[in-house]
């Protein structure tokens, strides 16, 4: 018997996502990635005494996309709080949060698993400002901080426990991810750490009600680490509680490398943070007139943009799903029709080579090396028989490798398609010569041979003869026979 | 009259008609700190070169015309939890005896732009954290008036200075009653202004949401010019106001009549030291005779507020100071184990004894299984208190009674006895809970010759009627009244040094 049949696993998720202001959540200091440790920073960034938070208003604006865009509600009365612990990376020894009003709460987003959509409630959104981070292991001496990250506008978006699966888990976060892109919210950037999520599992068996002892699981970079902490976590609470053992309420750090979790601290050493009102920032009032110009504002969504592919392209609802859910390609995909190229055509490009090479050379989709309008320049001059459709896959890999348009590369490398009986006769009549055997079984109505020998052609050719003249020469020739 | 002896207005008109350099005045003010200030204990830093520096700036701008201020070339002195770009500023702890901030508090800037001169900051209990500035990690200051007495506090330092004559003005910082209780204690004027009028920027916070930077002067009128050069909008303090600050000295005139004035029975009764209470009556009568219509009313809930004070102030207290931890700058311990023990260490060694109480204590009352007795509690006693004050305001323009329960008492009296040092604060936190303006000027002195300090709290915003009725007041029982017979006390106290 299969013990994990028998238990539902449920998963609820907080997902930290790094807003794309470009500046920090209390003072003008840059949210720049990368640079150099402490160069981003000033005397507030850092907890000097005196220094003051001031609110950055587009930050309680991202805030307020993020929530529409995942049918919230917004709070007309929001204010920040501080949450005191003690941590060399966070300089005043309180993060400022939000505890009991959060800007949005009560909201959902819909994702189909295995043809059935289900709703994944969203229980609150709030905004906070993130930390700096310890460098260890560096210097003899001891560690270093860096308060780069210190400040920079973040928020957290907490679900209720709606998910029964890892794969529920995916395509809530991808959903959510491509929102976020959509609205500008956040760039996700998972390597960066500008999406995290912790994930809150408990399993019960399936004849259970009440909902089992939960864990917290932190530390998770990417989709990949969610997935395999989430089937690794279930699988250890399920085989804890067949042995007769007792699942804990604590905290669990993924480590990623060995695919196992250990346990951080327990519930009974569970920080107490103190949380009280933020008096150095005045609550926020936020009118219904400033939420409804902000809802006027959103761009189309993931779901209406794929809903819009299918019926305005006619994409199979497999592609247009997979487009759609990465803002770069959709957007990538949307130009390239813009310039001109035939919607099927391209999507069929961005999903067969463009996905692959980006696979292939590990570069994301917000940086494919060509633009749009080299795609749709390619599906041209396919469309008007200039470039075979090998030469075309060629030119493509060109493309990607360096950026160069697509009709300089086929002049430069001389890759028109030749299409004068003066220059294919005599290949193929080579063709033929050197091929007696297949020329054989064609004569004998094998007309497969046809293809082989047409292909002895192409090769000749470098896969730059016209494929009607070359049949056409083929059967004329081979007739005289 | 000596130099230091003159207000704000003379010593500018003296510096107008080239009677007296800036520089020279400067250096006037250095000497007798040197001189005095070995008696006193006002000053942690004396910032003598800088100051020098500034003299000759300001000159040369107010010789080539580019400044027009009552302020500019007047030597004053800043509170050390004030934040002075390139100067120490300690807030008299051990855990900041090395902090240099690389930036200037709001209101510094302001006093820089009149073209003020800085002589340097002044002492202070430890974070502003006591009322009597014997919390100092590096020194007492004593009462100019009678050297065994404590000078108030946690505005010890500034008051002191400013009796003394070893600064014409003083920034001070108000939290509890750190700038109307040391005005009182040593003879001078003290304004805490209303929430929000001045900018916080760079001043370390004790507890935001009562913190305000306010002015201690020797008279109303250099009360008010300072206020008006300090107040008004900073976008680096999301708490500042962005009404339009009224030119206060227009208000500076000798006329109340009609103004309403309320004296609440709670600040009179029988745990007011007798001659305090005398000095509000006779306060009352002075009002009368000018014209204004005094009353008494009455505000029950006086009982709750020291301790609804001390709850939100300390449990914001407990989070301000939570930054201090060896990390980032200020003190480290030498030596430590890993990241808790350095933090543990730094802290335990770093601050003093009364911070530490007060610390414990505001954690303790935002910890889980205690936030809702004590401090959402308090939070609503707050919100009471403020509408209890509010009605108070229907029925009259100002509120009127003593700054303290008590005069300038013995160093050493009450240090030992917290409790009852917070009780020192119960006239003085009602404007802090409610954020209300109040003006402390000194109304006689008592048995002892020490001063006796007299309180207007005003309406929100309305600093301007205070000042009016502090002024009738003081032009009333006769200009400086106080301060030449002050003078001659402060002599006599450094000759027996």
């Amino acid at each position: 018997m299969n013990r994990e049949k028998d238990y539902e696993v449920v998963i609820g998720l907080e997902v930290h996502a790094e807003l794309a202001t470009s500046s920090k959540i209390f003072c003008s200091c840059s949210t720049e990635f990368g640079g150099l440790p402490n160069t981003h920073c000033c005397p507030g960034c850092i907890g000097m005494p005196g220094t003051l938070p001031v609110l950055n208003k587009n930050v309680v604006e991202f805030a307020i996309r993020a929530g529409l865009a995942t049918n919230c509600e917004i709070s007309g009365f929001t204010k920040m709080d501080r949450k005191n612990y003690f941590y060399p990376d966070l300089p005043r020894a309180y993060q400022i949060s939000q505890y009991d009003i959060p800007i949005c709460k009560d909201g959902f987003i819909e994702i189909e698993i295995n043809g059935v959509k289900k709703k994944i409630r969203i229980a609150r959104i709030h905004i906070e400002e993130d930390a700096g981070k310890l460098v260890h292991d560096q210097w003899s001496t001891g560690s270093l901080v860096d308060y780069n990250r210190s400040g920079v506008p973040l928020i957290e978006i907490v679900t209720y426990p709606d998910m029964n699966s890892a794969e529920e888990a995916r395509l809530f976060l991808e959903g959510l991810k491509a929102i976020l892109q959509y609205t500008g919210v956040s760039d996700c950037k998972m390597q960066e750490g500008s999406l995290r999520a912790d994930v809150n599992i408990s399993v019960k068996p399936k004849s259970q009600e009440e909902l089992g002892v939960r864990t917290e699981m932190k530390n998770l970079n990417s989709f990949r680490a969610i997935i395999r902490a989430i089937e690794a976590e279930s699988r250890r609470q399920i085989e804890e509680l067949e042995s007769g053992g007792k699942i804990y309420r604590e905290t669990r750090r993924w480590d990623d490398e060995k695919g196992v979790s250990f346990s951080m601290r327990s519930k009974e050493e569970a920080q107490d943070y103190r949380y009280f009102p933020e008096s150095d920032i005045p609550p926020v009032i936020i009118d219904s007139e400033w939420v409804e110009e902000i809802r006027k504002s959103l761009p189309e969504l993931p779901e209406t943009r794929k809903r819009r592919y299918m019926e305005e392209y006619g994409l199979p609802a497999y592609d247009a799903e997979i487009i759609t859910s990465s803002k770069a390609l959709s957007d990538f995909f949307e130009e390239t029709v813009k310039n001109g190229a035939n919607a099927k055509t391209a999507s069929n490009w961005i999903m067969g080579e463009l996905l692959r090479l980006l696979k292939e050379k590990g570069v994301e989709d917000d940086s494919i090396p060509f633009p749009p309008v080299h795609l749709a320049k390619l599906i041209d001059i396919i469309e008007k028989g200039i470039i075979t459709g090998t030469i075309a896959k060629k030119v493509f890999d060109n493309m990607f490798d360096s950026g160069k348009d697509p009709v300089a590369i086929v002049d430069e490398q001389g890759l028109k398609v030749v299409a004068d009986t003066g220059t294919l006769l005599p290949v193929v009549k080579k063709v033929i010569e050197n091929n007696p055997g297949s020329v054989a079984d064609y004569k004998a109505g094998k007309t497969k041979a046809l293809g082989f020998l047409m292909g002895q052609a192409m090769r000749e050719t470098k896969g730059k003869a016209d494929p009607k003249l070359i049949n056409q020469l083929f059967i004329e020739e081979l007739e005289k026979l | 009259m000596e130099l230091h002896e003159l207000s704000i207005s003379q010593l500018g008109s003296l510096i107008k008609n080239k009677e007296v350099s800036i520089p020279k005045l400067t250096r006037y003010m250095l000497d007798r700190i040197e001189k005095l200030d070995s008696a006193y204990g006002c000053y942690i830093t004396v910032a003598e070169e800088k100051a020098m520096e500034q003299a000759a700036d300001v000159q040369a701008r107010l010789d080539g015309g580019n400044l027009d201020s009552p302020l500019a070339g007047i030597p004053m002195a800043v509170k050390d939890n004030i934040c002075t770009k390139g100067i120490l500023t300690t807030c008299a702890s051990r855990m900041l005896y090395n902090f240099i901030p690389p930036y200037d508090a709001h209101v510094v800037g302001k006093l820089y732009e009149n073209g003020a001169i800085l002589l340097g900051k002044v002492n202070m209990d430890e974070f502003a954290m006591g009322s009597s500035t014997e919390s100092s990690y590096f020194k007492k200051t004593f009462n100019p008036l009678d050297t065994e007495r404590v000078p108030g506090g946690s505005s010890g330092g500034a008051a002191a200075a400013v009796a003394s004559g070893e600064a014409i003005y003083c920034l001070g910082s108000y939290t509890g009653g750190s700038i109307r209780q040391p005005a009182a204690f040593c003879g001078c004027v003290g304004i805490k202004p209303t929430y929000g009028l001045v900018s916080r920027f760079g001043l370390v916070a004790y507890a935001s949401s009562f913190d305000q930077v306010g002015p201690l002067t020797r008279t109303v009128s250099d009360c008010a010019m300072v206020l008006g050069a300090i107040a008004g909008h900073d976008p680096m303090d999301a708490t500042s106001t962005r009404k339009r600050i009224p030119d206060y000295t227009k208000a500076l005139v000798q006329d109340v009549r009609g103004l309403r004035i309320g004296i609440p029975g709670e600040f009179v009764d029988d745990s007011v030291d007798e001659d305090i209470r005398n000095a509000v009556f006779k306060a009352i009568q002075v009002f009368s005779e000018q014209g204004a219509e005094c009353k008494e009313i009455s505000i029950p809930v006086m009982e709750y507020v020291v301790p609804t004070y001390y709850i939100i102030a300390l449990a914001e207290a407990s989070s301000n100071l939570a930054r201090y931890d060896g990390v980032k700058y200020g003190y480290r311990t030498s030596e430590y184990k890993d990241l808790i023990d350095m933090c543990k260490r730094t802290r335990s060694e770093g601050f003093g004894t009364e911070v530490k109480r007060r610390i414990l204590l505001g954690t303790y009352v935002l910890s889980s299984g205690y936030f809702d007795a004590y401090y959402k509690k308090a939070l609503k006693a707050r919100t009471i208190i403020s509408r209890e004050f509010g009605r108070a305001f229907e029925e009259c323009d100002i509120i009127m009674g003593p700054v303290a329960p008590t005069t300038a008492y013995k160093i050493g009296e009450k240090i030992n006895d917290p409790l009852k040092m917070y009780m020192e604060d119960i006239f003085t936190v009602p404007a802090n809970i409610t954020g209300l303006p109040a003006l402390a000027i000194p109304a006689g002195i008592d048995r002892n010759n020490m001063p006796i300090g007299l309180q207007l709290i005003g309406k929100r915003f309305d600093e301007s009627t205070i000042f009016r009725a502090g002024y009738t007041f003081e032009q009333t029982i006769g200009s400086n009244w106080t301060s030449s017979r002050m003078n001659n006390q402060v002599n006599n106290q450094v000759k027996n040094k």
